[in-house]
Parts: structure tokens; C-alpha cells; sequence
């Protein structure tokens, strides 16, 4: 019965019949719609042409649709194109794609070059608004800091220690690892130069001075950036794409109070103990290459590390961890309360957040440098 | 249940499903005939969503089989499997649209997919789906998340009748919509299956349907099939859920 469909042309009279057979089905579309667009040139090459379905022996919407286009091409000024001998399980179908207008919208959307330009222009004149943006989530959570303050019953407690559990405790071990890592790389390369020089010793003074003053809590940073903040946009995201953060206003919450404040306060508090430990790993870490690698006894590295640093660089450090946690912070959760409907546009503002959050805490970085050269520290 | 049936689309036996230690679905059948539609009840909660949900292999079982179209899911390869999902489409609760493609690249994406058809053709029977399920062509150029709740549900059907399947799975299809547009989607269910001979399997609470839509009920309790057959057998039960739910105060506003 379904075998391949067919269109034959029989005249009758003066007229024409378009016998279409077999099955008219999705399957055969793409050779229906060949078959069709021949069809159509014979528009008006007779005064009555009609569309003979009888021998159809499955349709589809497919078919029916491009039965109904070769009637609508087929239909001259005032006189229409007939569908004839329609059986009565099909003859629905056909009234339904009958009813279709015949235009379909066009796509409008195209990748051109001015678009591009475009998308360029309107990101730079972005950059105003996302600052804007967070100095506002800044301000929005100093308030609500504020307001808890003067009411201590609307601190969420145990909201903020399961934050400070996933960000600080469960960070602790990938952080040590790193920062272990990257400690034993600087001495196995300081030693392996200062060694032409005969200057051994001072690879401590190097290790010393870079791990507790920028290595250490920049690369916590960084790693906090793309392990938490990437996780703040997230589940922010999520809960606002599923109207949760609407249904926390409409029973009176604040969501800044109840979602976002325990997570700024948990990182602010992370990140100092977390570039501690990650300082404290580095150190054992070049500490332990010193001796393996470079023969240093680790009695003479700890008296050497005495001399080389003051309690100075290490407050240098650990002053900044958090700020750069507020600003990872505040970043993510912009982020996070800006993303719209689609799964799409979560991956977006997730990329953004940890791109943005990096970018801040090596801006921050910066300026800290500037501003403790100039007060001598 | 009734008896063995010789042209079953659905031929479900003595599946077994759990969840840790609660036992959802305790070795139930069930056959579904070609060109019916079945109209799935029970309570909340009585697992008529994973019963959906096994059959079209999203659930594991822990014990029984499953044949649809003749071809048992357990023992089919994978291009079987894949002939066997190319012939049905499925309507989830929520939708489940792709929130990052507009409602014309939902509905074209199963298509463009499975077959190979010039873009015009794709457009002209998108927009004829679209009025199929009530829907005017202006949105199919909109994402998901700019669509009402109603709209939704439209749009996934139209994607589940995409490529115009043999067999739909619809999960709570008008739970969200307005009496009139569920009223206007029984009728289209009723039009697709005498045009297209579809088989539908439709988990629903809304009586209306039930009595303008369905052919054949089946209700689901302490996971087993309690009763399978027309309205009137379902009236005339004496289970006291299906008394309740049939004769209850709801019901009779439906009847009259």
C-alpha cells in the first residue's frame, strides 16, 4: 500500500487532473516537494485543473501541506484549483493546513558585519552600566548588613555557616594542593638560577616575600573566582529563572538579605583563612624543594626566613584577601540575579561572572600595589 | 484489566519500579490499542508520571517488559530504539522546551534532525503546527521564557507532534489552561487521532476530558491497574476511589 508516491498528470476535456498516489508522507518530503514544484509551473496552462487525492494511500501534515501549496499555486485569478476525491479520515487534516496563512514570518535575525560592530559598540557602552551595577549591589548589601545589624533576629546563621562550609572547608584541600605546588616550583626555578650566582640562600627571601605578599592570596583569589563565584551565579541563576527569588519578595524576604548577604559574609570570612593556608602551604612546599633540591637544611631556611620577611608582608596580604572576596562577591551575584529565561543565558552570566571576578581582582591587585608603595610598606 | 488484546501499540507486563525502598509500580500490565486514546487517572502521587516515564525508557525497572510497536525496549538495539522514539513524541508536564532556541527552532528541531527538507518546507509546516495547537505564526520567533504558561504547552505539543508520530504521550496536557483552550485542545487530540490514526496515552485530573477526549480509562492505585474501561464502567464501579472521583461533587458539575 505506502509505496513511493507519485504525481501523474491525466488531461480530461479541456481540463487536467494531478492524480497524486502512494504515500504522501514526511519520509518522501524531499521528493514530494520536487514533484510539487513542477506541478506548479502548469498554473494556467488549462482552464480547469484539479488536485485527484483518491489514490493517497498515507498522508501526513508534510503531505497535506504541499498537496495544499500545489492547490494555492495552482488556483488563476478567480477560479480555484479543486481537491477532489478526499476520504473522509483526511479531509480534517486538509482543512487544518487549509487554514494556514500563506506566508511564513522570515527569520530576521543575520550575522553581518555591522551587527558585529554593533555588538562591540554596545558592550564597551555596557561597561558604564555593570559598574553602576556594582557599586548598586555594593551599596544594596552594605544596607541590608546594616539593617541586620540593628535587628540581629534577621541574620540567617545557619545560612551562613553551610556557605562558609562550601567555600572555606570543602575549598582547604585543592587550595593547599596548588599552593603547595606552586610554592616547590618557584624554589626548584629560584634555586636553579640563583645557583649560577652562587646566591642559593636567597631563593627563600624570593619565595618568602612573592608567596606571602601577592602569589599567595592572588591565586587563592583566582581559584575562589572560578570554584564559588561560578557557583553563586549559578544557583542565583537557577532560583531566578524558577521565580524563586519573586516568590522570597512576595512573602516580604529581602532577597538581598536572605540569599545574598550570608554568601557575601561567608567568602569575606573564606578567603583570609584560605590565602592563609595557602601561604603556609607554599612555604612548606619551597621549603621542602630547598632541602631535596637545592641541599638548604631546613634549620638554616626557617632562620633565613626570619631574616627575610616581617610581619609586615604577611599583613600586606592577608589585608587584601577580603576585599578581593567582596568584590568576587558582588560580581557573582549581579551576575547571578541578571540572568534571564534560558539555560543559554545561565551559561553566559557564569562565564562572565568568573571572567569578570578574575579581571577585578587583578585591578584591585594593582592598585593595592600602588597604594602600600606610596605609605612605604 | 481486560484481557490479552491482539493489536497492542502499548503492551505493558508486570513492571516493577522502585525508588530505594518504596515501591512505586508493583507488577503492572496494561495494553494500549492502536488508534485509541487512553486516558490515565489516579491519585496524586500513585506514580502515573513514572509509569509515563518507564514506558518511554526514562525510569529504570527493576522487573517486567515493555513492547511498543511490537518491539521489546529491553532487548532492542540501538537503531531499533532509535526507529521506536522516531515514531512517538512526548508532551512533558512542564513543557521542556529548549529555553536557548525560539519556538521555531524547537519545532524544526526533531525534524531537521530525523530528516532532510528544504528550510521552506520546514517553515510552512512549523507554522501549520502552530495552527494546529491554536497558535499564530508571530511566535515562533520568541524564546520560551517570553511565552505565557498556556502557550507552552501548545508549542510542546506542536513539538511533540513534529514529526507527526504514531503514538503521543501527553503528561497532564490541559493542567494550565483556560476551560475554553482545553476544551479546544480535546477536540484537536480527537482530530489528530482520526486524521493521523494517533494513538494517544494522556495522564489527566481534568473530567472533561476524560469524558469528551478518551475512549478507554485506566486508573492507577497502590501500583497496580484498579480498573480499565469506558466512562460508564468507571460510573458504575464500586471502588471507592473511582466512586469518589466519578461521582464526586466535581464530576457531576462535568456531567450536567
Amino acid at each position: 500500500m505506502s509505496g513511493d508516491p507519485t504525481l501523474e498528470r491525466i488531461a480530461q476535456g479541456n481540463g487536467l487532473a494531478l492524480c497524486a498516489a502512494g504515500s504522501w508522507t514526511a519520509r518522501f518530503a524531499p521528493a514530494l516537494e520536487k514533484m510539487v514544484a513542477d506541478a506548479e509551473k502548469l498554473r494556467g496552462s488549462r482552464p480547469n485543473i484539479f488536485i485527484d487525492v483518491s489514490q493517497v494511500s498515507k498522508l501526513d501534515t508534510f503531505g497535506a501541506w504541499l498537496i495544499e501549496r500545489l492547490r494555492r499555486s495552482l488556483t488563476d485569478g478567480g477560479i480555484e484549483a479543486k481537491i477532489a476525491g478526499l476520504s473522509a479520515n483526511y479531509s480534517s487534516l486538509v482543512d487544518e493546513v487549509r487554514r494556514v496563512k500563506a506566508e511564513p514570518v522570515v527569520e530576521t535575525r543575520s550575522v553581518t558585519i555591522t551587527g558585529m560592530l554593533e555588538q562591540i559598540g554596545r558592550s564597551v557602552a555596557g561597561i558604564g552600566g555593570t559598574l553602576v551595577g556594582l557599586i548598586e549591589m555594593l551599596g544594596a548589601v552594605l544596607a541590608a548588613a546594616g539593617r541586620v545589624f540593628i535587628r540581629p533576629r534577621g541574620f540567617r546563621l545557619t545560612s551562613t555557616i553551610h556557605h562558609l562550609e562550601q567555600v572555606c572547608w570543602r575549598a582547604v584541600p585543592i587550595v593547599v594542593l596548588i599552593t603547595f605546588l606552586i610554592g616547590c616550583i618557584i624554589a626548584q626555578q629560584g634555586i636553579f638560577h640563583f645557583r649560577q650566582f652562587g646566591a642559593d640562600i636567597f631563593v627563600v627571601d624570593m619565595l618568602g616575600v612573592l608567596v606571602l605578599r601577592e602569589i599567595g592570596v592572588l591565586l587563592v583569589a583566582i581559584m575562589v573566582a572560578g570554584r564559588s563565584g561560578s557557583a553563586y551565579t549559578a544557583e542565583l541563576g537557577s532560583m531566578k529563572m524558577r521565580e524563586e527569588i519573586d516568590a522570597l519578595r512576595t512573602m516580604g524576604f529581602d532577597p538581598i538579605e536572605v540569599l545574598i548577604l550570608p554568601r557575601m559574609l561567608a567568602l569575606v570570612m573564606a578567603l583570609p583563612i584560605l590565602a592563609f593556608l595557602g601561604a603556609m602551604a607554599a612555604l612548606y612546599g619551597g621549603g621542602l624543594v630547598a632541602y631535596l633540591y637545592g641541599g638548604v637544611e631546613p634549620e638554616a631556611f626557617l632562620l633565613r626566613l626570619r631574616d627575610a620577611i616581617s610581619i609586615n608582608h604577611f599583613i600586606v596580604g592577608i589585608i587584601k584577601a577580603p576585599v578581593m572576596a567582596a568584590v568576587i562577591g558582588i560580581v557573582a551575584c549581579v551576575e547571578g540575579l541578571a540572568v534571564q529565561g534560558s539555560a543559554e543565558s545561565l551559561g553566559q552570566h557564569t562565564t562572565s561572572s568568573v571572567v569578570k571576578g578574575i579581571f577585578l581582582v587583578i585591578v584591585m591587585d594593582g592598585v593595592f600595589a600602588i597604594f602600600f608603595a606610596s605609605i612605604g610598606m | 484489566m481486560a484481557g490479552e488484546i491482539s493489536d497492542a501499540i502499548i503492551r505493558v507486563r508486570d513492571i516493577t519500579v522502585q525508588f530505594g525502598k518504596t515501591r512505586i509500580l508493583d507488577g503492572l500490565n496494561l495494553d494500549v490499542k492502536r488508534g485509541e486514546i487512553l486516558g490515565f487517572v489516579g491519585p496524586s502521587g500513585a506514580g502515573k508520571s513514572v509509569l509515563t516515564r518507564t514506558i518511554i525508557g526514562l525510569v529504570p525497572k527493576v522487573a517486567g517488559s515493555i513492547e511498543v510497536f511490537g518491539v521489546d525496549l529491553d532487548k532492542a538495539s540501538t537503531t531499533e530504539r532509535r526507529g521506536v522514539e522516531r515514531r512517538w513524541g512526548v508532551l512533558f508536564q512542564q513543557g521542556a522546551l529548549f529555553s536557548s532556541l525560539t519556538v521555531r527552532q524547537n519545532i524544526q528541531f526533531p525534524v531537521r534532525e530525523y530528516l532532510n527538507l528544504s528550510q521552506r518546507l520546514l517553515d510552512e509546516v512549523m507554522v501549520a503546527k502552530l495552527g494546529m495547537v491554536g497558535l499564530k505564526p508571530e511566535v515562533a520567533d520568541r524564546f520560551p521564557s517570553e511565552l505565557s504558561g498556556g502557550m507552552i504547552k501548545r508549542v510542546a505539543l506542536a513539538r511533540a507532534l513534529a514529526l507527526d508520530p504514531e503514538l503521543v504521550f501527553l503528561d497532564e496536557p490541559t493542567s494550565g489552561l483556560d476551560p475554553i483552550g482545553a476544551g479546544d485542545f480535546d477536540e484537536l487530540v480527537r482530530t489528530l487521532q482520526r486524521t493521523l490514526g494517533l494513538t494517544v496515552f494522556m495522564v489527566t485530573h481534568d473530567l472533561d476530558s476524560l469524558y469528551t477526549a478518551c475512549d478507554r480509562i485506566a486508573v492507577l492505585g497502590n501500583g497496580k491497574i484498579i480498573a480499565a474501561g469506558s466512562i460508564a464502567e468507571m460510573k458504575a464501579s464500586k471502588h471507592p476511589w473511582l466512586n469518589q472521583y466519578f461521582n464526586g461533587k466535581r464530576a457531576r458539575a462535568v456531567v450536567v
